[in-house]
């Protein structure tokens, strides 16, 4: 249908944006993969060396990196965990019939339109003080010892912040699924005698399935950045308690000035953020039929 | 649906939706209240009624020049969404409505780059920064930020356009309508709530980005995020204050979010999920 003069002109029209993405994607990879071959420290950049497979060796042999791997992943994994089965359950009663549906449903996913260090610093200063924190005033008034939380349970913390701010998207996301459910099935459900429980596991939950895979997966991608919330509250300590892998790589390279060993880790970031994408790309890419 | 519900069961509905709600709801809540408070008052212990003062409020402006890192972040995030809609419109345009085979392929090559980690690409881009003078200036971090939310904006601006009927186009394209007549006459009215909505969501997340926006400013350039982000120790703003800078700060976006809740869904999952 198309002539071949639209054919060109649409060639014209993408091009831009193809060109744009391609110099976004392959030059700055490009060069964290040359650098992190490399002796280069910003403090001394005139002993710039080939260093081989040191950086990774180098990074490898860190006990801070296996901790911070471990910490990336107990931190996506315990937001997911909250997360999903939260979002699940207040898209579940926020489907119910209720008088102010729509002031509960704007109150509900507003954390996720709050900027990650003003959710982080809100709080930390607010919530979790140990002294004149929310937290600290019902522990008092339930007499017992308020709670440090960052200096106890640094991950922790930062995992109820993070889950504060993805609860909402969950929800949300769950909930527009929920609600393209077929009434007249729910209904067919109940006439033929199926408890709340077995319609929310044969009928609810199949049908939220491919929604709940994409909340997983987009997730996923965000949480393995985590960055402001951390460096707002415990700048990954104590020690490298709540040190993930984008701070330790932020570490190396901003503030230790180590060009090559920032560029190691980013590549090792790479390789665990393509895990992911692989599993996204083919959920999402169904849908283009 | 026509199931009749019992106000009984509709009480209990809303009471209990609306104690989650208000919980989830509460962090921001406190942080308006706090704001209202005098310093004082701020550490005096849990209370929800403030004095209603607004010297936290005079108090940024005067003391750290709130005005400066707000325009910034006005400047950055409409700036960057301006910018990757001049760039993903006629590149959604093109593949929605003359696909080739590749098409396809292009759209989920696009949704990849949306995967690479940025810290990935910390060491080279600080650099690049550093060499060119980039560094902390508005112009840098407009193109950043539209680069990062490019294949958002093209993906759902494609999603859009996709639902514009293909048999308008064919009658226009029968009465000798060129491809940039068509454009101009017949589709940009129909496209234009799909590009608002796009906008929306763009200013957003840009509004919100708090990785590069903190990585590549100092003082200059900097918005909010780096601005909120820079008061982290206990002796850099008082909580009253800090409450009345993180409220203004939120505000804006607050409000534009409960107006694009669906849009919301569609852009984050990539139309995934309608």
């Amino acid at each position: 249908m198309a002539t071949r003069q639209t054919q060109s002109l649409a060639a014209i029209m993408r091009a831009p944006a193809i060109i744009l993405l391609l110099i976004w994607m392959v030059v700055p990879l490009g060069m964290t993969l040359y650098f992190s071959f490399l002796n280069y420290n910003l403090l001394n950049p005139a002993n710039t060396s080939w260093a081989g497979f040191f950086n990774y060796r180098y990074f490898y042999t860190d006990p801070a990196f296996f901790q911070s791997v471990w910490n990336t992943l107990v931190l996506v994994l315990g937001v997911l965990l909250i997360t999903v089965v939260g979002g699940i359950a207040i898209a579940l009663l926020i489907d119910q019939p209720m008088f102010g549906q729509g002031i509960v449903r704007i109150l509900v996913i507003s954390p996720f339109f709050v900027m990650p260090p003003v959710a982080a610093l809100v709080w930390k200063n607010m919530i979790m003080n140990p002294s004149y924190g929310v937290f600290a005033d019902i522990a008092h008034f339930f007499g017992v010892d308020p709670v440090d939380w960052f200096a106890q349970y640094p991950l922790f913390a930062i995992i109820i912040i993070v889950a504060w701010q993805w609860l909402p998207f969950a929800t949300l996301i769950l909930l527009t699924s929920l609600q393209s459910l077929d009434g007249e099935q729910k209904e067919a459900a109940e006439m033929d005698g199926a408890g709340f429980m077995s319609r929310f596991i044969y009928l609810t939950l199949p049908h939220m399935a491919r929604a709940i895979t994409v909340v997983i997966l987009i997730q996923t991608i965000f949480l393995l950045g985590v960055y402001a919330e951390i460096l707002v509250t415990t700048n990954g300590g104590p020690g490298y308690a709540s040190t993930n892998l984008v701070f330790l790589i932020y570490r190396a390279a901003r503030l230790n000035f180590d060009i090559g060993g920032g560029a190691a880790g980013g590549i090792i970031a790479v390789v665990l953020a393509n895990f992911v994408a692989f599993f996204l790309m083919r959920a999402v890419g169904k849908n283009l039929d | 649906m026509a199931r009749a519900v019992t106000t009984r069961t509709k009480a209990i509905n809303t009471a209990v939706a609306w104690t989650v709600a208000l919980v989830i709801f509460f962090p921001i809540l406190y942080t308006i209240i706090t704001s209202l408070k005098t310093e004082s008052e701020a550490i005096a212990g849990f209370n929800l009624i403030p004095s209603f003062t607004i010297e936290s409020y005079i108090a940024v402006q005067t003391q750290n020049d709130y005005f400066k890192p707000f325009m910034n972040s006005v400047i950055l995030a409409i700036g960057s969404t301006i910018l990757a809609l001049i760039v993903g419109i006629p590149a959604a345009w093109a593949m929605a409505f003359s696909p080739t085979r590749r098409t396809k392929d292009i759209l989920m090559w696009m949704l990849s780059t949306k995967m690479m980690p940025a810290v990935a690409v910390l060491v080279p881009i600080y650099l690049i920064f550093l060499r060119t003078g980039l560094m902390d200036t508005r112009i840098g971090l407009t193109v950043m930020l539209m680069l990062i939310n490019l294949p958002i904006v093209i993906w759902m601006l494609y999603t859009y356009f996709r639902e514009i009927p293909g048999e308008i186009l064919e009658a226009a394209r029968m009465d000798g309508a060129s491809l940039w007549n068509e454009i101009v006459y017949i589709l940009t009215p129909m496209a234009i709530p799909g590009i608002a909505s796009t906008a929306l969501l763009n200013i957003i997340l840009a509004w919100n980005e708090s990785f590069w926006t903190i990585q590549l400013t100092t003082t200059n350039a900097a918005p909010l995020t780096a601005f909120i982000a820079s008061f982290s120790s206990p002796q850099g703003l008082f909580w009253a204050k800090l409450s009345a800078a993180s409220t203004l700060a939120i505000a804006p976006i607050l409000i534009m979010g409960w107006f694009s809740q669906k849009q919301l869904v569609r852009g984050l999952t990539f139309g995934a999920v309608k």
